[in-house]
């Protein structure tokens, strides 16, 4: 022991050690020879990214990280450095605004993070030393002090409990900022520890801080003056996380083990990793073409320029000579900075605005989604919440949504059904009022004729009040009638049964309760001893031994207790699969009937089994159990191990059905999702049966639908081996369901027609890592293939019995197929976690099983029933707005930079502007962006009523249907035939520039004027054309931009501005409108503009949602018939929603 | 952590929200403001081939009208044009063409006659017009200084770096300064009518009202105010290198001299395209009874100061009447026509598929 800690503690000289030694109150310990006061960090949280020092340069490097920042950037230097067109500011100054409102932003954000952070790390603290209670701030606390908190004070870092002054040495903690989970969770000290700290002579290993909440390993050495040491092993159960909150205890005291940046709580603040959008990539796809565009254009004009000068006395004729310079200039160079020139003149192709306008889109629009009162559940008071805006238009977007089963489709609210003991069914009664007196005399309440022996009864009543985590709440005064608590079911209402149950399943509450209404009451624990009032109204105790907790992979928990008659018993309850095998085969058979029957009608089974120890097992297991939990390294496989070797040769006792009703309206919203197309695929670590019936429940499996089944039952069907099996199964669904099935036709992916046959699919957790992850012998590297084309054409998938990593295996299977297909995952808890993370869009319903889905999600629900409208409506309408936003910004200044670009065919290529510098910054910022945003927060092309009850619509902008390269070619080519018309209709016009009726002439800035205001009113029209919702405030911007600019371009020429260095539209503006010519060639020229669009308009407008409405209608969902399996007295879960 | 202290609002709301729904704690509820969920009241124009036709035949009937008043208008107004270039051996100008020399002193004239077929009625302007000048040339454009042709003191003394290479010689600043105003245009053009009976009569030329008004009142000044002694005033400067004359000898009266004077003010209007031209003099009617420029023989009298051989140029005299649209352009007209009768084709087309295929969509509308 002695030799591994000081291999431990040279091993520390390297740089990483696996494990850190503490001294418990900075007390060296006899059994080191030197007491090396180890460095850790101190207790302070830096979560802010910038100090005032570093804030500018560093910010400002961020920024111009962005490629389009630093675009504009190096746009703006060469306009400062190269002589050029148009003065630095037309560029510098939107750069600037951007920067500036970013800058301000993030500073915001990070001045309100060291905020946060002073508030913290100056929160007052009392550490024990030397005996005496010190008021110490947060941040000064080292590792190895001993701190004390009192209840309802948060833990200022990570501690191992030592003391509390509750008599049973736990204490209770809610992680409710942590993990979200609000339930009261219990710590205990570690064991054996002296009452005196002051004398504690303690040391502590454990693990290097990570980041995972739930996993601690450690150990601490007791040093008593005349003992050996003492060794206690150290788990989750042991640490208190900085942040979770001291509940029902008046004061702990414990040690710091992590401290600061170390603790789990910081090592799990990290940003997560930045989702981008399928429209994003577009837009960056435009980008490219525009900046070809914009470099082409510069090439063209950059030849021309020096073919043209090469001609006689074009390069510089008498009247108008090159400066010095100029003719000193190496001609290189010079063709350079032209080339440079043209790419500023040009440069406003491609628009810092646009960023500007998308994100301010993004940001605001999403505030709809938070504003919606559909969204707010009245239960939890709570409405939806937008964790990031960027990803809005991808909820139009969504090809497959994996969801959750468990809290998702079904709501989580255990209610207990029935139990069956010995192979005899024992169902409630449905109604309350046989409920009312439990039967204490008679036993159970069975409806069937036979019953089980009352021995058989108690036992498995017995079981399952003892073999759970369950607490009872000691309802405080104000605590009475509060049902706040995650699980808990009040339908009681008897003065004695107020009390409530806290556990982290809510199936354990359901069970407790039911067995209560059997006339088993749980009433607690203390002291290590359950305490159980039978139905006689005796109090039994039973010993708590040990508690074999419950994980998921096991999928099973269990409790080793000690009755007052002295036998030691092992109560087990779990899933049937991980139980069946662990009891005698006859028992299963009476009992599987039941399970099986259960399952399928979509209720929770889970099957107790029990085991009696005799002392010489006990002495194994409890050895086996304690070295286990001792152990430093693998201790989680070690205890697995033992726990497998105890849960052993038990004999099942019987099975529990709980019922998790389906959430509202979980039928019409899948319902509503395949309508639009897209593909739904289940996911749950719930078992086939189960799954399969809340698939059938949700109208995912309709009657018609063939399901191909690919499970471990299948696999073992013909008793080959399990390989072969799949690989015959694969190839044969791959034939029914892909080869077979008619061709699809684009577009429609589910037609409601029943010509087609459905499928749908089914696979099990273990199967799928088979064909996951195949064994390398086997020619098999196609399985993963054939499963992924099975599965797309399945109308739905149903993968059960899955762990949370394979969920999000399956999602990015999925995600990264043939067409990249967008995906979303819905799920409400940390199981569903790595899957909401994976998909392109993750959303977190606020349900039972803690917070965690919500934090990690992209955008958070209340219920799924949400999930239709924020897709269907929400979803389109915010991918209509962007995708028209960016297609409308690359329209608008294309055809505002050609009429510029041909301008320079006819002033020599001399990089002239044809618009004043004015115009020239102004026209993104000021005249053409309101409406734009406007529209692209407020349009709704259809209205959302019609979206919601025409799911079918989802599917005419999937696909990006409106970024292809189709729609881009549509607006690139109106934008080019706009520019074209502009340019040279003025041109003609300007054939003879004597425009006014006195025969003044116009000169090359009223000509760009001309252009400009066709521009302006052609461009702010066409979105006026393409508004299908005018709000007050779609007038008001749309008309308000056209006066602003009429009221500008006077005043911007009527005034000879003094630091101007040229005044160049000086009444240009005026004269030109007191010129008739100009105002019918701007008639004519806006006109013409927008015919092609108007016509376009009166041809698609047949082909509009009046015409699908008539061609295909969806069954309303109240005609649509209901399918259940073997459905006949249980009640239905979606009956009363209608 | 920030994150901590939302979580704990979070923790105390739930406890406190045990009641019944949304009126404890409605604080949280959205608010149910029609902007907020998207229901704002809205116009949802429909345009279907029913709402469009219509203004397809609408506009087609107005704008054919306007376009054959334009064409009409455009076709009446009466324009003459006669180039002097002198670049064919032929022409009278080609001797003052070919020796063209900068210094010379005694100016070269030579004279063009021409026939008016028909009389011009009313005002007739006339203007002079340039091709392949690059007027609209960047580096031309921007060869001035506004202020200081705004009779702004210290610019007349420190000109704008714009004015490179046209700023100072020998060290004197130039005024007015820059390519423009270096180039002025500086032919006279005079104008005799030929009587029947051989007499020739001078025409007499307006020279007024030819700049916008603006311009000459407001953006150009001299400096020193408007009574200033002009000689004195320019005195700190010089004269454009290609000028003959400094600016305060443009003209002999006031009130058209220095930089006001209306020539220079419309010379330093840039024009938009290389082949333009600026109104010159106005030939003011005489009365309603006889036409300003009755038809018959006129000649030109050209003093041929302007060199635009070296680049290719033209130079062209043109006499035009003017209508309320402007000098005479037909493209309006035309465009205006073709344009009407292209919509009122669509109309008829689109009437004809509206009423052959469209007859089933025409009753449903987007429900609101």
């Amino acid at each position: 022991m002695l030799r591994r800690r000081i291999n431990l503690l040279f091993g520390g000289d390297e740089k990483r050690v696996d494990s850190r030694t503490i001294y418990v109150g900075h007390r060296p310990c006899p059994a080191t020879e030197a007491f090396i006061p180890p460095k850790f960090c101190d207790n302070r949280i830096v979560s802010s990214k910038y100090t005032i020092w570093n804030f500018l340069p560093k910010n400002l490097f961020e920024q111009f990280r962005r490629i389009a920042n630093f675009y504009f950037l190096i746009i703006f230097l060469v306009q400062v450095i190269v002589d050029t067109p148009t003065s630095p500011v037309t560029s510098g100054l939107p750069l600037f605004f951007v920067i500036t409102v970013t800058a301000i932003k993030q500073g915001y954000e990070d001045w309100l993070r060291h905020k946060a952070d002073y508030e913290v790390n100056k929160y007052p603290v009392i550490v024990l030393e030397d005996g005496r209670s010190i008021r110490k701030e947060s941040e000064k606390i080292k590792v190895g002090d001993i701190v004390e908190v009192v209840e309802d004070e948060t833990f200022p870092c990570d501690l191992i409990l030592l003391q509390s002054t509750r008599d049973d040495d736990t204490c209770f903690v809610t992680t409710a900022s942590l993990d979200g989970e609000s339930n009261h969770k219990t710590h205990y000290t570690v064991p054996d520890t002296e009452k005196d700290l002051q004398s504690l002579n303690a040391t502590i290993e454990c693990e290097q801080p990570q980041p995972d909440l739930y996993k601690f390993v450690g150990r601490m050495h007791i040093y008593k003056t005349d003992q050996e040491p003492a060794v206690r092993s150290l788990g989750p159960e042991n640490l208190l996380l900085k942040g979770a909150t001291l509940k029902n205890t008046k004061k702990i005291y414990g040690v710091a083990v992590y401290t600061g940046m170390e603790t789990k709580m910081a090592l799990n603040y990290q940003g997560k990793s930045q989702k981008r959008s399928a429209v994003e990539k577009s837009i960056n796809a435009f980008l490219l073409v525009y900046l070809c565009i914009l470099i082409s254009k510069a090439v063209v004009c950059t030849t021309l320029k020096y073919v043209w000068q090469s001609q006689d006395g074009q390069d510089e004729p008498w009247y108008n000579e090159k400066t010095q310079k100029e003719k000193d200039t190496y001609v290189y160079l010079k063709m350079f900075t032209d080339f440079l020139s043209f790419m500023v003149l040009f440069n406003f192709i491609i628009p810092v605005s646009m960023y500007v306008t998308v994100e301010m889109q993004k940001f605001l629009g999403s505030f709809f989604i938070t504003w919606d009162k559909d969204f707010f559940d009245p239960e939890i008071q709570e409405g939806a919440l937008v964790n990031t805006s960027d990803l809005n238009e991808e909820l139009g977007q969504v090809e497959y949504v994996f969801t959750d089963k468990t809290g998702t489709l079904t709501q989580n609210n255990m209610e207990y059904i029935e139990c069956c003991i010995d192979g005899f069914q024992y169902r409630n009664s449905d109604s309350m009022s046989e409920l009312d007196g439990f039967c204490v005399t008679d036993g159970p309440v069975s409806k069937l004729q036979q019953k089980a022996g009352r021995d058989k009864e108690e036992l498995f009543l017995r079981a399952l009040c003892l073999c759970h985590t369950v607490q009872v709440k000691e309802a405080g005064p104000d605590e009475i009638d509060s049902d706040q608590v995650d699980g808990l079911v009040s339908e009681l209402s008897q003065p004695d049964e107020q009390r409530g149950f806290i556990a982290s399943s809510p199936d354990e509450v359901a069970l407790v309760k039911g067995a209560m209404k059997h006339g088993f009451t749980f009433l607690g624990l203390e002291n290590k001893s359950m305490k159980i009032r039978n139905r006689e109204n005796n109090v039994e105790l039973y010993d708590l031994l040990h508690v074999l907790n419950f994980d998921p992979v096991r999928r099973r928990m269990s409790v080793i207790v000690r009755s007052k008659s002295g036998e030691t018993l092992l109560f087990c309850k779990g899933a049937d699969s991980s139980i069946f095998p662990r009891v005698r085969q006859e028992e299963v058979d009476r009992i599987r009937m039941h399970v099986e029957r259960n399952a399928t009608e979509g209720y929770r089974t889970l099957c107790v089994a029990y085991k009696q120890l005799s002392p010489e097992e006990f002495a194994v297991a409890d050895a086996g159990l304690r070295d286990a939990r001792l152990a430093l390294q693998d201790r989680e496989e070690k205890l697995m191990a033992v726990y497998n070797q105890v849960e052993t040769s038990m004999s099942l006792i019987g099975a529990t059905a709980v019922e998790d009703r389906l959430q509202e309206e979980a039928a019409e919203t899948m319902e509503a999702l395949q309508g639009a197309g897209m593909k739904v695929w289940v996911l749950t670590g719930d078992k086939m049966e189960t799954a399969k019936s809340t698939c059938y429940a949700c109208r995912l499996f309709q009657r018609g639908t063939e399901l191909l089944e690919l499970t471990v039952r299948t696999l073992e069907d013909g008793g080959r081996k399990r390989e072969e099996r799949l690989h015959e199964l694969l190839l044969d669904y791959h034939k029914k369901a892909v080869q077979d099935a008619p061709p699809v036709k684009a577009g429609v992916t589910r037609s409601w027609s029943t010509a087609n046959q459905e499928y749908g699919f089914i696979i099990d957790g273990a199967t799928l890592s088979l064909v996951m992850n195949p064994s390398p012998d086997t020619n098999s590297s196609r399985y993963k293939s054939l499963f992924l084309q099975i599965c797309q054409n399945c109308t739905a998938v149903l993968c059960c019995r899955m762990a949370p990593l394979q969920k999000a295996q399956i999602v990015k299977m999925v995600k990264n197929s043939k067409g990249s297909p967008i995906t979303l995952s819905i799920g409400d808890g940390a199981n569903d976690v790595s899957m909401i993370l994976e998909a392109h869009v993750g959303i977190g319903i606020k349900g039972k099983e803690g917070r965690q889905a919500v934090r990690n999600s992209d955008y958070a629900i209340p219920k799924l029933k949400h999930l239709k409208k924020l897709l269907l409506a929400h979803g389109h309408l915010y991918y209509v707005r962007i995708a028209h936003l960016v297609q409308y910004f690359f329209y608008k200044n294309l055809c505002f930079i050609l009429p510029q670009f041909l301008y320079q065919f006819f002033c020599g290529y001399s990089q002239q502007p044809l618009y004043d510098a004015a115009y020239l910054t102004m026209y993104n910022i000021c005249f053409t962006s309101m409406p734009i945003l406007a529209f692209s927060l407020l349009e709704q092309h259809i209205a959302i009523e019609y979206l919601l009850d025409n799911a079918t619509l989802y599917r005419e902008i999937a696909k990006n249907a409106m970024l292809k390269w189709g729609p881009f070619l549509y607006w690139t080519v109106l934008g080019i035939f706009q520019g074209l018309l502009f340019f040279f209709g003025v041109k003609y016009l300007f054939s003879n520039p004597a425009l006014q009726d006195n025969g003044q002439v116009f000169g090359n800035w009223s000509y760009g004027t001309i252009v400009f205001t066709v521009l302006v009113f052609t461009v702010t029209l066409k979105l006026a054309l393409d508004t299908r919702h005018w709000t007050w405030i779609n007038h008001f911007v749309i008309w308000g931009s056209l006066a602003f600019y009429v009221f500008f371009s006077f005043f911007w020429g009527g005034i000879i501005w003094p630091f101007l260095k040229q005044q160049r539209l000086y009444f240009v503006f005026a004269n030109m409108l007191s010129s008739v010519s100009a105002w019918l060639v701007i008639i004519l020229l806006i006109l013409l503009s927008l015919l092609p669009d108007i016509l376009l308009m009166v041809f698609r407008k047949p082909r509009g949602p009046h015409a699908r409405q008539m061609k295909r209608r969806l069954p309303s969902s109240g005609t649509s018939t209901i399918f259940m399996l073997s459905q006949t007295t249980s009640t239905h879960s979606f009956s009363w929603s209608d | 952590m920030a994150s901590s202290y939302s979580a704990k609002e979070e923790d105390g709301q739930r406890a406190g929200a045990p009641g019944p729904a949304g009126n404890a704690n409605s604080g949280k509820k959205p608010d149910n403001t029609a902007f907020k969920q998207q229901r704002l009241p809205a116009w949802q124009p429909i345009l279907t081939a029913g709402t469009v036709l219509p203004a397809f035949f609408i506009i087609g009937l107005i704008f054919i009208p306007i376009g054959i008043g334009l064409f009409v208008t455009s076709n009446n107004i009466k324009e003459f044009e006669i180039d002097y270039t002198g670049t064919d051996s032929w022409s009278p100008c080609y001797n003052c063409a070919q020796n063209y020399s900068w210094n010379s002193s005694t100016p070269c004239r030579c004279t063009l006659p021409f026939t008016l077929e028909q009389p011009f009625e009313s005002n007739v302007f006339m203007y002079y017009g340039l091709s392949n000048f690059y007027q609209n040339h960047r580096r031309y454009v921007k060869s001035r200084d506004d202020s200081q042709l705004n009779g702004d003191l210290s610019s007349l003394k420190y000109p704008s770096k714009e004015c490179e290479p046209y700023r100072l010689n020998e060290n004197k600043p130039i005024a007015p300064c820059g390519a423009i105003a270096n180039s002025m245009f500086n032919d006279t053009l005079e104008l005799y009518y030929i009587d029947p009976n051989g007499t020739q009569t001078l025409i007499p030329l307006m020279k007024k009202g030819i700049a916008w008004w603006t311009d000459k009142h407001v953006k150009f000044r001299n400096p020193g105010g408007s009574n200033a002694n002009l000689t004195a005033v320019f005195q700190v400067s010089t004269k454009p290198v290609n000028w003959r004359n400094p600016v305060y000898e443009l003209d002999s009266d006031p009130e058209n001299n220095g930089f006001i004077n209306e020539d220079f003010i419309v010379w330093m209007r840039t024009a938009a395209l290389p082949t333009f031209r600026k109104l010159y003099r106005i030939i003011q009617k005489k009365n309603n009874m006889t036409p300003t420029l009755p038809r018959g023989n006129y000649t030109l009298e050209v003093v041929y100061n302007y060199p635009v051989n070296s680049f290719e140029g033209r130079k062209r005299m043109i006499l035009s009447t003017i209508s309320w649209m402007g000098g005479k352009n037909p493209f309006l007209g035309i465009a205006y026509i073709t344009v009407g009768s292209v919509c009122f084709f669509l109309g008829v087309v689109l009437l004809f598929i509206h009423h052959k295929y469209g007859n089933r969509n025409n009753s449903s509308d987007i429900p609101n």
